[in-house]
């Protein structure tokens, strides 16, 4: 690894709004009016503080005190060598790569014949297919305060965008590698998935950094599912550990939809998770899964936030946490049921591992209902690796810090397993076998 | 084989284990009995390595070697086994993985090649039919969901694949009806073998029917208050333990 200088103590907010303005004028007309407004927003407000609610427990400054630089241009030999590693060799081999935050050809691999998808550059698409982007891009993560997604909406340059067409049912998944390769930079991925209705897609997106030096990364995924349509989207961040992430997932679903979220928190110092799904139309049902596994000094904050706006939804939450050394955890799960959305059915979970006494997980689930007839559930607990449990599987020989492993993942199994991706599957749990015993073991300054 | 010298131990300041002496020879079957609370769980908890028993006093060896100083895996890598008198229930992981990784830990430690997927299952599947387990047990959560016996089964099932020098069995046979007790008593017959020790934790006279005792000893109070040969396991069936109160304050604790 390269060790790039730090980013210099300074600003966040003067260099990423001199960035922003110079992209104000980039794209068509309705995305330079999106970039106007978000700038004037993040201009107005600035980087949240723990005096907002929303960020009580999680304090931005590493993001807003460095004076973060565009990426440079990347270094395409040693991220093909990356990718070695880490692609995942998913059936069909679609493999998608985002260098600080731009796609890079040269280092994807897009299979021929695969019918019904369209694959491009984001800025490309958004001229080139006004019709399908428009309506979604910076709209699907707009309303309410977003300051992050804003200023994300203000700086990006590119991204993805990925569209099913309708009736498409996409037999392989797609695999979206963001590598991070600038050393205090600060980069905007950004992702656009488009489910036209009756159609079917999988998105696995993998965040890495491949320099030790600070960076923050701020991505946005933006998805429409449309009528009956199906997306899982697995978020997988596994950033360097003196990175920030701060990831807006934001998604809008029409009647009858599915869609199914994992957000895997592995790495990053600092890691924010911003995900909010609408259930727009009739029947719609999402499932959101999560697993952090946070060690050190590090701070992972989960918030999420379902919206029934229409009847009959469903919302099936199940996060879970680990947290070890002086790690914090935050997860805050809203719920809102709308007038009118009756027959919802909306549970919500989050457990919490607490593996050392200086760990700490706070976590709260907020319901607002305002229909009369819907089924809603919670629950949150903050426990500890039950002594018993460790003694029992150390009687039957097995060494202290595999039967610590062995009730980690069994923690862990019901969100793990709920990933349909075999590969995925297994990458964790190799990402367990080889990093769990040493993180554990080892206090990192991240 | 397995040595105790005046053994005292402690849980949260009050003291269970009040000078235990014992001595079990490779090849026996040692039987020990007493009225709840007496401290049986104790002494075999200690003798496990269980973390939350304080030892105050006394040593513990095993062929000679220290026990006490050994974290539990290494007691069971020299050879302990203790079946536990409530089996503790872990959602999440299977009995085959959790059965598979402690042979092979063991087989780790003893320098010998890790049992593969298929190897494991043949060897497995050999031991579950001796104790009429349905396979299915593999493939469930260990110990959720199952019933008294069906733990007590599977913790003989534990004992007869890692085939320990010294087992500890903390009243396996309760809580289990008759067709069950037969075949935990086979399992336990099994294993007598010249080289191994098994000492049997137990309220009733009911298993050692099964499973004939070379040895016989009343704990109360955190002592071994009176020692004998198997007739001792009847005549406190008959009797029951009041009588003891006062008899074990009488005598010196008695060694086998
Ligand atoms: N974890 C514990 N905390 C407090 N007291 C305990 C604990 N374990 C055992 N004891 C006490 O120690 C004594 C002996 O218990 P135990 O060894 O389980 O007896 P037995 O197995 O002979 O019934 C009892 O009085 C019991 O209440
Ligand atoms: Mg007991």
């Amino acid at each position: 690894m390269t060790q790039a200088a730090a980013p210099t103590t300074g600003d966040a907010r003067t260099a990423l709004e001199a960035r922003a303005r110079a992209m104000l004028d980039r794209g068509p007309a309705w995305l330079a009016a999106h970039r106007r407004g978000a700038l004037e927003r993040f201009a107005a407000r600035g980087f949240p503080t723990t005096r907002d609610e929303d960020w009580k427990y999680t304090s931005l400054q590493p993001l807003a005190r460095a004076a973060w630089t565009r990426p440079a241009p990347p270094d395409l030999a040693r991220a093909r060598e990356a990718l070695g590693r880490l692609r995942l060799h998913l059936s069909g081999g679609l493999t998608l790569v985002l260098v600080d935050g731009i796609p890079v050809p040269e280092l994807s691999v897009l299979p021929p014949g695969l019918a019904g998808i369209s694959i491009r550059r984001l800025a490309e698409a958004a001229v080139a297919r006004p019709e399908f982007v428009e309506p979604y891009l910076a709209r699907v993560a707009a309303g309410g305060d977003r300051p992050l997604a804003d200023l994300a909406t203000a700086c990006f340059e590119d991204g993805l965008y990925l569209h099913a067409r309708r009736g498409t049912c996409l037999p392989v998944p797609v695999e979206v590698i963001h590598l991070t390769m600038t050393a205090g930079a600060a980069v905007f991925p950004r992702t656009l998935v488009v489910a036209e209705p009756e159609s079917r897609i999988t998105v696995v997106e993998h965040h890495v950094g491949l320099t030790d030096a600070p960076y923050a990364t701020l991505p946005v995924v933006e998805v429409a599912v449309g009528r009956n349509a199906a997306v899982e989207h697995v978020l997988w961040q596994d950033d360097a550990a003196s990175a920030v992430h701060a990831a807006t997932v934001a998604v809008r679903q029409d009647r009858d939809s599915r869609f199914a979220s994992h957000v895997l928190t592995l790495g990053a110092g600092l890691a924010r998770n911003d995900l909010g799904v609408g259930l727009a139309g009739e029947g719609a049902e999402c499932t959101l899964d999560g697993l952090y596994l946070v060690f050190g000094s590090r701070h992972a904050d989960h918030h999420t936030r379902v919206d029934h706006w229409k009847p009959h939804g469903t919302s099936r939450e199940l996060y879970k946490g680990v947290l070890d050394g002086q790690a914090t955890g935050v997860f805050n799960g809203k719920v809102v049921v709308h007038p009118g959305a009756q027959k919802t059915d909306a549970q919500q979970a989050n457990h919490n591992l607490l593996l050392s006494p200086d760990a700490t997980a706070d976590t709260k689930p907020e319901l607002e209902i305002y229909a009369d007839d819907v089924k809603c559930a919670h629950g949150a607990t903050v426990g500890r690796l039950e002594e018993e449990r460790l003694f029992y599987l150390r009687s039957r020989g097995l060494p202290e810090q595999a039967a610590r492993d062995l009730l980690l993942r069994a923690f862990a199994r019901d969100v793990t397993d709920r990933i349909s991706i075999e590969a995925v599957r297994a990458r964790l749990d190799r990402w367990m076998t080889e990093r769990l015993p040493a993180l554990a073991g080892r206090e990192e300054g991240a | 084989m397995l040595e105790i010298v005046g053994l005292r131990a402690r849980v949260g300041g009050k003291e269970i284990l009040r000078g235990v002496d014992l001595t079990v020879r490779a090849g026996e079957v040692h039987a020990i009995m007493g009225p709840n609370g007496s401290g049986k769980s104790t002494l075999a908890g200690v003798l496990a390595g269980r973390e939350t028993y304080e030892v105050a006093g006394g040593t513990v060896t095993l062929d000679g070697k220290d026990l006490l100083g050994l974290a539990p895996e290494e007691r069971s890598w020299a050879g302990v086994f203790l079946g536990f008198q409530y089996p503790v229930e872990i959602p999440g992981v299977t009995n085959a993985t959790f059965l598979r990784a402690a042979l092979n830990a063991r087989r780790r430690r003893r320098g010998e090649p890790e049992l593969d997927a298929v190897d494991f299952l043949a060897l497995v599947r050999r031991k579950m039919k001796a104790l009429e387990m349905d396979e299915a047990f593999l493939h469930r959560s260990l110990n959720e969901g199952f019933s008294g016996g069906e733990k007590k089964r599977n913790e003989i099932l534990q004992m007869t694949l890692l085939e320990p020098r010294l087992a500890l069995l903390d009243e396996t046979d309760s809580g289990l009806d008759i067709d069950a007790l037969r075949v935990v008593a086979g399992g336990v017959n099994a294993l007598r073998a010249p080289d191994r020790a098994i000492v049997l934790v137990t309220h009733y006279q009911r298993l050692l029917d099964y499973v004939a005792p070379d040895r016989v000893h009343v704990l109360s109070q955190g002592r071994i208050v009176l020692s004998g040969g198997p007739e001792l396991a009847k005549e406190l069936e008959k009797k029951g333990y009041g009588w003891l109160q006062t008899a074990g304050t009488a005598g010196a604790p008695a060694r086998s």
